[in-house]
């Protein structure tokens, strides 16, 4: 590794405006229009001299000195991943800053081998850090959106005061159905709903432990003090149910959703009565 | 060993349990409630376990414990506030506590010992009711309370 | 391949014991970031092993490590004791068996929360339960 101080790096990002405008001008072609000039220069100028800063301590990415500048890195990458930019394109915008140094070099007259080697080392160091935090912020960014794909197909909604339901549609694997019911159990807590509903008119067949994890749901919502109803069994699902000898024992179930929110209603004490004179 | 308070409040107790339960304290627990049932004539004993982030058999154990000698006293056990995660965990262990009443919250639970202790009243009414000589005019004291 | 980092051990001679061991579990259950259900799955079957170590075992100790595999981490918990074995693993591990006054769900309960779980035990020389929790 090099031993340098980095005195001669810190000397050409200081000097002048020349190098952030040089900058922008490279990082802008990469970018094709994706920020607005403004906001590009208005970027770069904060990096610029969080960098100036950070070389005080040398020129090694790694230690403490360059604690702000990989923060200011980390959240850039994070945001431009989430905005749809490439790595690529990200990563560009850092590299373009080679050449605004390179070209200062020239100018100054000092663009020996050894101050451009350097300084291209340096920034090539920052492209890194960039390039590992994009890495991590779309992998976040990612499972981010698996969770809300998930929370998509599976919302659970509040149906009357008191009383939520979550209608599962679709083929469900153990692990969606664990999540889906953690979920539910922690909505009657954060909304004091004493009723659950769960309907599946919506779900073609179930497994063993498919089954019995709705089964489970049932007793826990029990145990938290709250009664779990089953809506919607298809004739398909009650024939496993039978077949597999899980007992589903004292468990309320209903035919339609309509009926389970009619059953979980009387239960909170509403009584549901056609007006004389409506068919 | 620290000691879960239990306080009294109107003809019922309540235990809010807020330190880590090991087993001598659960144990200890259990004689507390029995005596204390005893020597306040409480009807009612409220359990909130909502700050309770675990529950292992040992603990869940105390709960049905607590409802079935509370019940040779006379008296009713609720637990309240049970967490979603540790519902979930003590189903998968193998333990349903049945026999244990459950509320959502302590309010709730307060509104279950209510409503069993009115209609303890009536029926005492009723029973009462029933020694004297039937008149015309009905409706015990209690009724409609 | 698993690599194992932080390796804590902790006695477990006293009721107060065990709670220090749920303590420490929840702590690496959480800095691995083991889903809320997860954390609490585990500490329980921690909960369970610790005090077969202490009732049946008499005195022992608890390690706990946190794991790394392909990208997982998980976290390994092992409970040993030199008390007298159990002389049948099967029996021991039916719901309901015990051979005291438990309830019988400690052995049984803690290898359904768990992903991993193994019981080394001889008679006259002692228990040694492993239990491994991996996040999602
Ligand atoms: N560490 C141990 N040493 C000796 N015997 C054990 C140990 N752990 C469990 N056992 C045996 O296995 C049985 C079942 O254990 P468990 O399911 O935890 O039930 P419980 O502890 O309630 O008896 C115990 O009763 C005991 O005989
Ligand atoms: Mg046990």
């Amino acid at each position: 590794m090099t031993q340098a101080d980095g005195g001669r790096v810190r000397a050409l990002l200081r000097s002048g405006d020349k190098v952030l405008r040089r900058w922008v001008e490279a990082a802008e072609e990469p970018l094709r229009g994706r920020l607005t000039t403004g906001e590009l220069g208005r970027t770069c100028s904060d990096l610029l001299s969080v960098l100036v800063e950070a070389t005080d301590g040398g020129l090694d990415v790694r230690t403490d000195a360059y604690a702000g500048a990989r923060g200011f890195l980390t959240e850039l990458s994070r945001d431009w991943a989430r905005r749809g930019f490439s790595p690529t394109e990200t990563a560009s915008a850092v590299f373009a800053l080679k050449d605004a140094l390179f070209a200062a070099a020239d100018e100054d007259g000092d663009g020996d081998l050894a101050t451009v080697l350097e300084a291209s080392r340096w920034v090539d160091a920052l492209g890194l850090v960039t390039f590992e935090s994009f890495a991590r912020a779309r992998e976040q960014v990612i499972s981010e959106q698996a969770e809300q794909l998930l929370e998509l197909t599976t919302p659970v909604v509040k149906l009357w005061e008191g009383v939520v339901a979550v209608p599962l549609i679709g083929t469900l694997d153990s692990a969606r159905t664990q999540i889906v019911m953690e979920k539910l159990l922690q909505t009657l807590v954060d909304t004091g709903s004493e009723h659950a509903i769960i309907d599946i008119t919506g779900v073609p067949a179930v497994d063993t432990e498919v089954a019995q994890h709705l089964l489970k749901t049932v007793v826990a919502a029990r145990l938290m003090g709250a009664e779990c109803t089953i809506s919607g069994i298809r004739p398909q699902i009650a024939q496993t149910i039978v077949t597999l000898g899980i007992e589903f024992g004292d468990i309320t179930t209903k035919s339609t959703l309509a009926d389970a929110l009619l059953h979980a209603m009387r239960g909170t004490g509403v009584e549901v009565v056609r007006r004389a004179g409506s068919r | 060993m620290e000691r879960v308070p239990v306080l009294s409040l109107g003809d019922a107790l309540l235990v809010s349990i807020q330190i880590d339960l090991q087993d001598n304290t659960v144990l200890a627990l259990q004689e507390d409630l029995a005596e204390r049932i005893v020597s306040t004539g409480a009807r009612g004993v409220l359990i909130d376990i909502s700050a309770v982030d675990i529950v292992d058999s040992f603990i869940g154990r105390m709960f049905a414990s607590i409802a079935a000698l509370s019940r040779l006293l006379d008296a009713e056990t609720v637990v309240v506030g049970m967490r979603p995660a540790v519902a979930i965990t003590l189903v998968e262990l193998g333990l349903s506590l049945a026999g244990v009443r459950t509320a959502l919250d302590v309010e709730r639970g307060m509104k279950i010992l209510r409503a069993l202790s009115d209609r303890r009243e009536v029926r005492q009414a009723d029973e009462a009711d029933a020694d004297l000589v039937p008149v015309a005019e009905g409706g015990g004291p209690a009724a409609g309370a | 391949m698993t690599t194992s980092t932080g390796v804590e051990e902790l006695p477990i001679r006293t009721g107060d014991d065990v709670v220090r061991v749920r303590q420490l579990v929840r702590a690496r259950a959480q800095e691995v970031r083991l889903s809320l259900v997860d954390q609490t799955k585990l500490v329980t079957a921690a909960s369970e092993l610790a005090r077969n170590t202490l009732v049946h075992g008499g005195s022992g100790t608890a390690t706990v490590e946190t794991l790394s595999r392909d990208g997982r981490s998980g976290i390994r918990a092992v409970f040993a004791d030199e008390g007298p074995g159990i002389p049948d693993v099967d029996q021991a591990l039916t719901p309901g068996w015990t051979s005291g006054s438990g309830l019988g769900l400690g052995l049984s309960g803690a290898r359904k929360l768990v992903d991993e779980f193994a019981i080394d035990t001889a008679v006259g020389r002692g228990t040694t339960v492993t239990v491994v929790k991996w996040t999602r």
